[in-house]
């Protein structure tokens, strides 16, 4: 019963007697399975047979554990300065893109739709853009407008870049108003896909046709695309290491600020971010850090050709290699030092990983998500010895494949690994069950897997470790750091707290298995 | 020499994808380096080139791997007569799905992996029929085909189809380079032809840039699966389609298309004796009503 002074959310309120009661008579209304019927086939799902018929799937995605282009579209030109993001196609995508990323940041997020309904599916988008161009302009403050697509106007082949030079000609924007854009087909690739799309779209729109007098290296800076990022805290790492090394830089794409803006009774659309300015300047510097380098092929391609930098062919600053890698890349570049602060720091990730490495050695681990990401974290993993065994990922390349085999195999820990390229969550599931690791480590769409595996007994549970994106169900996590040394001891902190927190609820029965309940580990 | 991309429309049926085949091979036996992109989920674009009854589409080798990314470029780039190089979009059954939307893709796919970036003289974008939807004006959009050139012949239908193409090359040279380049008169043999599309592409603003007469011989080479250039090299009309092909190398007139209303169009039919004049006070009227 619910009273004013006891307010009980949906949990516990519904374990009260008279709603199981309800929920069973609910069962008869919606001519529910038997129980032991459904219990048989859940039993059934987590067999190898099934596993085989789930690894024979064709036509069917369940749980892919990625998002569509436009949605990676919409992060990249976040992170430029008073920009716009105007989303040319569907309004219910683009409130499903508002969402996902209010869900994972905690903030407000302003995209633009611009509500495509049957008559310009029919007759093309055209007017849409217009008007929309013409409000957007209007009413929001924008210094640049970056238009992207949802599937709509991909289907049915509006000419983007048409439609936006006769919005120009015709006078519903003023000719300068920057308005770069990017095809962004949800139907191809994934977010990660849709954000380099944006970036070439930003970079091309105000660089390609000015290039005279632009100089490599002239301004003495160097570039950084962060790619499909996600935690806050790698763009602050990244731009404090830079800073320790005395090194001046462009971020291309930076929302840092705007998903992170504060509560003081001023509400701001716009906060921080790359300026135009910087981007017209960026083909100067010495040349161009790509952070996730297997998945950013569109926006270095048009680095190299049209800027001409020579793009280091590093990997993502994960783990002690990774930033290793990075920090000597950057110093070569640059001719600058690194500096001391930056050993120590890198001394005191190696002083904790030989404090928690007793924990985490041998111990396994199933691991899901971006391309990118996977290469860091395994590579880290394997500086840890922990062992990677299911490493599943939807939107991988063959780039990835390759460059994946190769870190495995260039440790013991990782002989055991699998690559799952192309598959989804639910071939993860069967993984579990079939062959249990300790841990997963995945964003919140993992949590079912923790949940069915549970649900078979407790000594089946694989618990799900929250590395990634999106975490909808865990809050702040965004802010923390998973790039450089700093981010290395945040992942072995998160990864070793997980695994402690697991031996004492596994060893918290009194009289059973506290006799290892230790207060000290 | 620069890479010129043309874009061939033209009403369904008309020849498009003969003509092409024909002037591509007369500019490859002159020399140049070509490639024809075929914009039809028929795929019979390439076939006198290849000599092949159908080329394996960009499409179909898509569905067959999985998707896209999973092809290479030599999956779907064939090179036959002349080392002209052939691609077909391909697409769906009549019926169900969406072939602009497969022309879109295969023309992205090729962009992608740097079948441009070759030593090319021409492209070519074989087109279906009219501009229907976004997809078929893919190849129209910027940074692609700059010239088109419309397969036209003195039949009432060709030239209204003509004209229409003509309305949707406006809509895209106001935005960007496209140009319309001329009309390639296929002849059927209709009175008057010549001056007939002469007078058609006067109005329009451009030019007939050749008369191609009819001739068996098409269809003999075309039964072997060959241009005329290939199968019979002496022929007359091999000379027309070399003639052709030198007029398109020389072309230097481009412009932004001045389509007609859909009354003069009908005036000039009328004029040339290809539509009657109508009779108002008959519309409409049953059989009875009209006076015998």
């Amino acid at each position: 019963m619910q009273t004013v002074d006891n307010i009980k959310p949906c949990f516990p309120l519904f374990s009260e007697d008279r709603y199981k009661e309800l929920m069973d008579k609910k069962r008869t209304f919606e001519e529910a399975y038997p129980k032991e019927k459904i219990k048989e086939t859940f039993d059934w799902t987590t067999s190898p047979e099934y596993q085989e018929l789930n690894f024979k799937r064709e036509a069917l995605t369940i749980n892919p554990a990625k998002a569509c282009q436009p949605l990676g579209a919409s992060l990249c030109a976040l992170g430029f300065n008073k920009t716009m993001v105007y989303i040319h196609g569907s309004q219910g995508c683009v409130a499903y893109f508002r969402t996902y990323f209010n869900r994972h940041f905690k903030e407000p997020i302003a995209f633009i739709a611009d509500s495509m309904t049957e008559d310009a599916a029919v007759f093309g988008g055209q007017k849409n853009v217009h008007e929309g161009l013409q409000n957007a302009t209007k009413l929001y403050g924008a210094e640049m407008i970056a238009v992207c697509t949802t599937c709509i106007a991909e289907v049915i082949g509006d000419d983007l870049g048409a439609f936006i030079g006769n919005a120009k000609n015709e006078g519903y924007v003023d000719k300068d108003f920057p308005v770069p854009y990017a095809n962004t087909p949800s139907f191809v690739g994934s977010h990660i896909t849709g954000w380099d799309n944006m970036l070439d779209g930003i970079l091309t729109y105000f660089t390609e046709k000015d290039m005279e007098g632009k100089v490599v290296g002239s301004n003495g800076k160097i570039n950084i695309v962060p790619g499909f990022e996600t935690y806050l805290g790698n763009f602050r790492v990244i731009k404090r290491m830079l800073k320790e090394m005395d090194v001046d830089y462009t971020f291309l794409s930076d929302p840092e600020e705007v998903l992170d803006t504060p509560a003081d009774g001023t509400f701001r659309m716009y906060a921080g971010g790359t300026t135009i300015a910087e981007v017209k300047d960026a083909p100067n510097a010495k040349t161009t850090f790509f952070l996730q380098p297997t998945t950013l092929e569109k926006s270095r391609k048009f680095v190299e050709t049209t800027w001409k930098h020579e793009v280091p062919k590093i990997g993502i600053p994960m783990g002690i290699a990774g930033t290793d890698e990075f920090l000597m890349k950057v110093s070569e570049v640059t001719g600058k030092p690194i500096p001391e602060s930056l050993t120590t720091e890198r001394g005191r990730l190696v002083d904790m990983i030989t404090d928690s490495h007793a924990w985490l050695h041998g111990k396994k681990m199933a691991l899901f998500g971006d391309p990118d990401f996977l290469l860091g974290l395994t590579s880290l993993l394997l500086e840890l010895g922990i062992e990677p065994t299911h490493i599943v990922c939807n939107n991988s390349n063959k780039r990835w494949e390759k460059a994946m085999k190769k870190l495995l195999e260039s440790s013991p820990y990782g002989a055991n690994a699998k690559l799952y390229p192309g598959c989804d969550l639910w071939h993860l599931r069967s993984l579990c069950f079939t062959d249990k690791p300790d841990f997963i480590i995945g964003s919140s769409l993992g949590k079912s897997i923790q949940r069915d595996t549970l649900a078979k007994g407790p000594e089946f549970e694989v618990p799900l470790i929250r590395l990634g994106f999106p975490i909808f169900d865990r809050h702040h996590l965004h802010r923390m750091t998973t790039l450089g040394y700093e981010g290395a001891m945040y992942i072995v902190t998160t990864l070793t707290n997980a695994v402690l927190e697991k031996l004492d609820n596994d060893t918290k029965h009194l009289g059973v298995t506290d006799y290892a309940y230790d207060l000290v580990r | 020499m620069a890479l010129r991309q043309c874009a061939i429309y033209g009403k369904g049926g008309i020849g498009k994808s003969t003509t092409t085949q024909n002037l591509v091979a007369a500019l490859a036996e002159a020399g140049k380096k070509v490639m024809i992109i075929g914009c039809d989920p028929k795929a019979d674009s390439t076939r006198l080139i290849l000599h092949a009854k159908m080329q394996n589409t960009v499409m179909q080798l898509a569905a067959d791997a999985g998707s896209v990314e999973d092809l290479e470029l030599e999956d779907v780039l064939q090179v036959g007569f002349g080392g002209v190089k052939c691609a077909e979009s391909g697409g769906p059954e009549p019926g169900v799905g969406c072939a602009g939307r497969g022309v879109i893709t295969a023309i992205n796919f090729l962009e992608e992996e740097g079948a441009y970036e070759e030593d090319l003289d021409f492209v070519f974008y074989d087109v279906l029929g009219d501009v229907v939807c976004g997809g078929f004006a893919m190849p129209i959009r910027e940074n692609k085909a700059q010239e088109i050139y419309i397969v036209v012949s003195g039949e009432m239908m060709a030239m209204y189809a003509a004209n229409n193409i003509a309305k949707g090359i406006v809509k895209y040279a106001t935005s960007g380079g496209v140009r319309l380049a001329g009309l390639i008169c296929n002849s059927r043999k209709t009175d008057r032809e010549d001056e007939l599309i002469m007078a058609l592409a006067a109005k329009l603003g451009t030019q007939m840039i050749h008369f191609v007469p009819r001739d068996n011989v098409v269809q003999h080479a075309e039964i072997r699966r060959m241009t005329v250039i290939e199968y019979d090299k002496e022929a007359k009309q091999a000379y027309e389609y070399r003639t052709l092909a030198q007029k398109v190398i020389d072309n230097k007139l481009f412009v932004i298309p001045t389509p007609l209303e859909m009354e003069d169009l009908e005036d000039l039919l009328m004029e040339f004796g290809i539509m009657e004049v109508e009779d108002e006070s008959v519309v409409g009227k049953a059989k009875e009503a009209l006076p015998a």
